[in-house]
């Protein structure tokens, strides 16, 4: 994520910021069509700030703003008109970058022989309004899909043609918590072009700065003037005071020690008397990738595809083998997801799985809080863990699937 | 514009992408278990190592990992040097598996791979080595036995234990034979005999006493069921056997076999990367754990 993601693109230092009027937006519109973007951004739809294929700047959420917590979401009028005063909805960019429905390949078979062809082009985005801890879940899913050994087609195509614009966060909701997981509320890297939205009244603009030498081409075709130190510092303070403001804050403890340390905790029966296993928090996390995929065929039979569907390691199947589930317990499916979001995602891939977005607990129909289960895990930790643990045992039940 | 050739390069380059291979050859070893060789029809896929795997799709109905069990015993007839065909041998157990099994040669089947960690047989030069299979287990384990046959004098005694649920179950019966007459220690047990078995009855373990691994030099290599490899690993330990020379191969679902799926997770594992093959001294942790 230390690049920008047109590929081959030079990060320009250190640009000098300018300033933009909202009503520069709709040439930030023209200019990405122009470009063959689709541009993509927030938008009201059903009660919900969504994130959509957007025609003009004119479907931006103007005046919206959302109220969440823990299990609740709601949108409500803001007194000013800023198009970017809500934070994140039940969607991420994930739903355009690793689309939850995609088909790999097709194959035609003929009497001798099968001609496969692959995912082939892919929708060109520009993303508007992406949260500094959503800029960083693109780059936790670039470090997964794509700069791993083997790149996902459909991922790397859609990540290599897509366009980010940053909105830098002044007003965190109560349930993030990106500051404590150190993803936010600044834009540091893995942008195009990154704005930070200022409303006095009348006076609605955006300070802004690329990030790449396409961001620095893009900001050049705005209306603009340049930054005065006065706004630049007042778009400053703003996003610092939101790192004061977050609703909630991940317990300051060495995560992935406390995951490892925990596996046998007895809080997960706890978690587990709440947990639905519904796989909603999976579901709305910008970061988790997990796919199934389903191979297909017409009515001929000759001609198959194989799409890849996203998948939850909340889900009975997902640990399915000849033989039995490895994990049958909502105990040990609630301790994989968050053991893999807090702790093994590092050894696996480098980084943390969770950039603070919150969304897992607002979209959660019970309620569970990542940020109060690591607490309490933490709390348990010294000396109860240990002793729950227990000696070595080496029973049969231990491996936890059936044998033949 | 792309030239035809490049787009076919580029999807072939796609690791999603499978690359449909034609069955040369089948053989049935059990009642539920099959042995293919499988030819490139194209440009073939990289060369594979004992302990790595295939996906194998089966058109139209869906895919599975499956480890190599040879290389090419044949080669020329149009279809790519010995060393690049695959060999595979299928349990049916579920839809595609049986799909698999039900081949006919000359059918194609899709091919991704190579993928996954192989055995270390290089660590084990100057050892005894020291092989346990449990039931399919054994075709994994086979590429790396021949390997060593190849190469005998490298290595001290080879001995190869096996454990099968009944007579009927026992893999590559002819062969085992051939590998005793080849200086490889055979010994086999079942779970339940049948009429007529004059041989050993119980787990694979109880082969190892016999079998009397010298401490300090041995490097084992095991697969089978999981609670099988924990105690064969665990009666090894009690030899003295170290842990990191003791190796696993072991099994998760796989989606994908590239990284991405996120369904083979063992802990910070996954295995269709860090795997299948994996040193005791990292393993043992995470198999002890339930459900992880
Ligand atoms: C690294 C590795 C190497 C292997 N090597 C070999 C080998 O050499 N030879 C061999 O025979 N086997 C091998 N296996 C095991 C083999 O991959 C499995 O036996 C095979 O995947 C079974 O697939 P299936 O569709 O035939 O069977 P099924 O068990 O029917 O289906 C497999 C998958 O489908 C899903 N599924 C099945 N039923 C349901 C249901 N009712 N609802 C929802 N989902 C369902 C499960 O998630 C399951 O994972 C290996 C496995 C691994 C991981
Ligand atoms: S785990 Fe929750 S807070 Fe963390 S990135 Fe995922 S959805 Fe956001
Ligand atoms: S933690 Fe909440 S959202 Fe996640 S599976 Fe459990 S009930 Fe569903």
């Amino acid at each position: 994520m230390q690049q920008g993601s047109n590929p081959g693109v030079v990060t320009v230092c250190a640009p000098e910021p300018v300033v933009i009027g909202v009503d520069a937006l709709p040439a930030l519109f023209s200019a990405l069509r122009a470009w063959g973007y689709t541009v993509v951004g927030p938008t009201v739809r059903d009660g919900a700030i969504v994130l959509s294929e957007l025609e003009s700047a004119a479907e931006l959420p103007y005046g919206w703003g959302v109220e969440t917590e823990a299990g609740q979401y709601r949108v409500r009028r803001r007194s000013d008109t800023a198009a970017f005063g809500h934070s994140a909805g039940p969607q991420s960019w994930k739903n355009f970058l690793h689309p939850p429905r995609a088909r790999m390949w097709s194959a035609d078979r003929t009497a001798d022989a099968v001609t496969v062809s692959g995912a082939g082009e892919q929708p060109r985005y520009a993303l508007l309004g992406v949260r500094p801890c959503d800029v960083r879940a693109i780059g936790v899913l670039d470090r997964v899909l794509s700069h791993g050994q083997h790149a996902d087609a459909v991922y790397s195509g859609r990540r290599d043609g897509a366009f980010v614009i940053a909105v830098e966060c002044t007003e965190p909701g109560a349930t993030c918590f990106c500051a404590s997981m150190g993803c936010g509320p600044d834009a540091q890297s893995g942008y195009d072009l990154a704005l930070t939205e200022l409303v006095d009244g009348d006076d609605h603009r955006f300070v802004a700065r690329s990030g790449t030498e396409a961001g620095a081409r893009l900001l050049a075709q705005l209306p603009q003037r340049p930054a005065d130190d006065a706004t630049v510092h007042k778009a400053q303070a703003a996003v610092k005071r939101a790192a004061t403001e977050m609703g909630r804050a991940m317990p300051e403890v060495d995560l992935p020690r406390l995951m490892t340390e925990s596996r046998e905790s007895p809080h997960w029966d706890d978690v587990a008397s709440r947990c639905l296993t519904c796989g909603n928090c999976t579901m709305v996390c910008p970061t988790c990738f997990c796919t199934a995929t389903e191979d297909v065929t017409d009515l001929t039979g000759d001609h198959a595809e194989r799409w890849s569907v996203w998948d939850s390691c909340f889900s009975l199947d997902f640990t399915g083998m000849h033989g039995g589930e490895v994990r049958v317990s909502g105990q040990s499916r609630y301790r994989q997801w968050i053991s893999h979001k807090l702790g093994t995602w590092h050894e696996q891939f480098g980084s943390s799985g969770c950039v603070g977005c919150g969304r897992c607990i607002v979209w959660c129909p019970v309620g569970i809080d990542i940020t109060q289960e690591a607490a309490a895990l933490a709390a348990l930790r010294p000396p109860s863990v240990l002793d729950a643990a227990g000696g070595e045992t080496a029973d049969a039940e231990a491996v936890g699937i059936k044998e033949d | 514009m792309t030239t035809l050739t490049e787009a076919a390069e580029a999807e072939h380059a796609d690791p999603a992408v499978p690359r449909f291979y034609r069955v040369v050859s089948r053989r049935e070893d059990t009642y539920d278990t099959v042995t293919m060789e499988l030819a490139a029809q194209a440009d073939p896929l990289p060369l594979f190592a004992p302990g790595q795997f295939s996906m194998l799709t089966a058109f139209g109905i869906g895919e599975v990992p499956i480890s190599l069990s040879g290389l090419g015993s044949s080669g020329g007839d149009g279809g790519g040097p010995a060393a690049l065909r695959l060999q595979h041998t299928v349990r049916a157990v579920g839809a595609v598996t049986r799909s698999l099994c039900a081949v006919r040669p000359g059918q194609l089947i899709g091919v991704r791979g190579p993928f996954g960690t192989g055995w270390d047989l290089a660590s084990a030069i100057g050892h005894d080595l020291l092989i346990i299979a449990g039931g399919i287990g054994l075709a994994p384990l086979r590429p790396v036995l021949l390997a060593a046959l190849e190469d005998r004098s490298r290595y001290g005694r080879l001995v190869l234990l096996v454990g099968a649920r009944s007579p009927a179950d026992l893999l590559y019966p002819d062969e085992l034979e051939a590998w005793r007459e080849r200086g490889v220690e055979v010994a086999v047990t079942v779970d339940r005999p049948g009429e007529g078995w004059q041989g050993n009855v119980g787990v694979v373990t109880s082969l190892l006493e016999p079998a009397a691994p010298g401490a300090n030099q041995t490097t084992a290599f095991i697969c089978g069921p999981e609670i099988m490899m924990r105690y064969a690993a665990q009666a090894l330990i009690a030899l003295e056997v170290p842990t990191q020379r003791i190796q696993v191969s072991l099994e998760r679902t796989m989606r994908c076999g590239a990284g991405w799926c996120g369904h083979c997770q063992l802990g910070p594992l996954l295995l269709c990367r860090d795997g299948p093959v994996v040193t005791y001294d990292r393993a043992s942790e995470l198999m002890r754990i339930r459900e992880l």
